[in-house]
């Protein structure tokens, strides 16, 4: 079952039809080439509203980081204990997503993706070496 | 008063259910008594409130509850609408009860939240209504929840400040220590540091007991162009910051927007972080009252916990913190539970604490945000001498 997932927006339609092919996409402002966290209508520096979206490498650094003990529904609670993350990625963005357990703030990891109720969800390795 | 200066606005009553469970009382109910009290403590009439604010209810979505309250609790205002800032919406309405009070607009403006967060809902349905404050392409999606979003948090700002567990901890325990004193608070029995530590992981650092309940309940405030009869509490400032929604996006831990808000409240009262003597400062979790006391400036950086422990936020102390109880353990009903903190402050200053009252306070400063650290309000409270 491939079955497109609709983002919440025509905004962020393009980040979520790149998860669903394994790509994370990102907007970089044209004007001042600040790229954006979350998908945005103006530039967050600039304010300029000339964006064009980017796939980003996956590589990025923990910003923050969670263990969820107590998961918010019965489709994660079978996941649970799971670690959340925030990451900044390698081109400026930071993203929430989850991690594979033993992490620390500020290791090096790199974006793998997993199926998870028929979404495709980001998890961030530890980069090897 | 000068004509360049707006006049005063005045807080002249208040009240409030107890919070806890109040099983078969839905959002109006809970309303309609905290509205009855704040009338009758401010010695009002239902005619003579020309203004209605009120917040919002998970358990009661309704598009015009301003006027459904109206309807119910029998008022006729000139000016009334709803107002949606998370957990801001308390001190937001206050906010903007004076502005309509000093513009001219009403002379009595009412606000008043309340609702059944606790009995009126599944767990599960509470805390999935409230994860939708977090993006629902970028973040809800992962199984977030509003737990991991300060989790999440909490994690950087120990990272950068050297907090410990053991610090954000000993805000629970005082929480806990003043809610005893309480006699409508949610949770009274006695904690130690050991305890919240040893509780149920929910999003680390963060355990059960560095979270605020969920609660049923109501507050109301009258705010007036005139004092009351008694002591005088007059709002002398407030400013609001809004530098994000979610977390993602808050760019930096240090300077969520808290002391930007609280900077242009103290501006326009003339005021200073020294000149205040009492703090209601919004506590959903103890991450959220280290950084609020951290960033506005009521604590060096790292160091929250250590005046803590050197007594300086107990109720005899020289900074008595949240003498309530907090959200922490007073309890959080939503809209009512951000609203109760300004509640205490006035009973504070009036004398109005009974068992509980301290040396009534001569400024207080009042915080509360909305979302994670997303919306910021600051409110300034003044007691004014009587002519």
């Amino acid at each position: 079952m491939n079955a497109a997932v609709a983002s919440s927006s025509a905004l962020a339609a393009p980040f979520v039809e790149g998860l669903a092919r394994q790509e994370l996409r990102f907007q970089r402002c044209t004007a001042c080439g600040t790229a954006q966290t979350l998908a945005r209508h103006a530039c967050a520096h600039c304010g300029a509203n000339t964006l064009q979206w980017e796939t980003a490498r996956g590589t990025a650094t923990l910003h923050a980081l969670t263990v969820v003990s107590r998961a918010p529904s019965d489709a994660f609670r079978a996941l649970a204990p799971y670690t959340l993350v925030i990451a900044e990625l390698d081109e400026g963005p930071r993203l929430m997503a989850h991690a594979e357990p033993g992490l620390r703030i500020g290791e090096r990891v790199r974006a793998g993706f997993f199926a998870h109720e028929g979404r495709t969800l980001v998890r961030f390795a530890r980069e090897p070496g | 008063m000068t004509n360049s200066s707006p006049p005063t606005a005045w807080i002249t009553g208040v009240g409030g259910t107890a919070f806890g469970r109040h099983e078969g009382q839905g959002a109006l109910d809970l309303m309609a008594q905290a509205a009855q009290q704040a009338l009758q403590n401010a010695g009002l009439q239902r005619t003579d409130i020309d203004g209605l604010l009120c917040g919002y209810a998970t358990t009661l979505p309704h598009l015009m509850l301003s006027t459904l309250f109206c309807e119910r609790f029998s008022l006729d205002p000139a000016y009334a609408h709803s107002v949606q800032l998370g957990g801001a919406t308390g001190a937001a309405m206050l906010m903007l009860a004076r502005e309509l009070v000093r513009s001219g607009r009403c002379r009595r403006v009412l606000v008043v939240a309340g609702e059944n967060r606790l009995s009126g809902q599944s767990r599960d349905s509470a805390i999935q209504t409230l994860a939708q404050v977090g993006d629902p392409d970028y973040e809800v999606p992962n199984g977030a929840s509003v737990p991991a979003y300060y989790g999440l948090m909490a994690s950087r700002y120990l990272h950068e400040t050297g907090t410990t567990e053991a610090d954000l901890a000993e805000f629970a325990v005082l929480m806990r220590a003043n809610a005893a004193r309480h006699p409508g608070a949610h949770l009274t029995a006695p904690i130690t540091v050991a305890d919240v530590l040893a509780s149920k992981p929910i999003a680390a650092p963060l355990k059960l007991m560095d979270c605020c309940p969920i609660s049923d309940g109501a507050m109301a405030l009258v705010v007036s162009a005139e004092p009351g009869d008694g002591p005088r509490v007059a709002m002398t400032g407030a400013g609001q910051a809004h530098r994000h929604q979610h977390l993602s996006a808050m760019a930096d831990v240090m300077q969520c927007g808290a002391a930007v808000a609280a900077q242009r409240a103290f501006a326009e009262a003339g005021l200073g972080v020294a000149d205040i003597d009492h703090l209601g400062i919004y506590d959903s979790f103890t991450i959220t009252l280290t950084m609020l006391l951290e960033e506005i400036g009521f604590a060096p950086r790292g160091g929250a916990a250590r005046r803590l422990r050197h007594g300086d936020f107990g109720a005899d102390g020289p900074l008595p913190l949240n003498t309530h109880g907090g959200l922490l353990s007073f309890g959080h009903c939503g809209v009512a539970g951000g609203m109760a903190h300004a509640v205490e402050v006035f009973r504070q200053m009036t004398g109005q604490a009974g068992a509980r009252q301290i040396a009534r306070p001569r400024h207080a400063f009042v915080h509360a945000d909305g979302g994670v650290m997303s919306s910021h309000v600051s409110l300034i409270l003044s007691q004014e001498p009587s002519p």
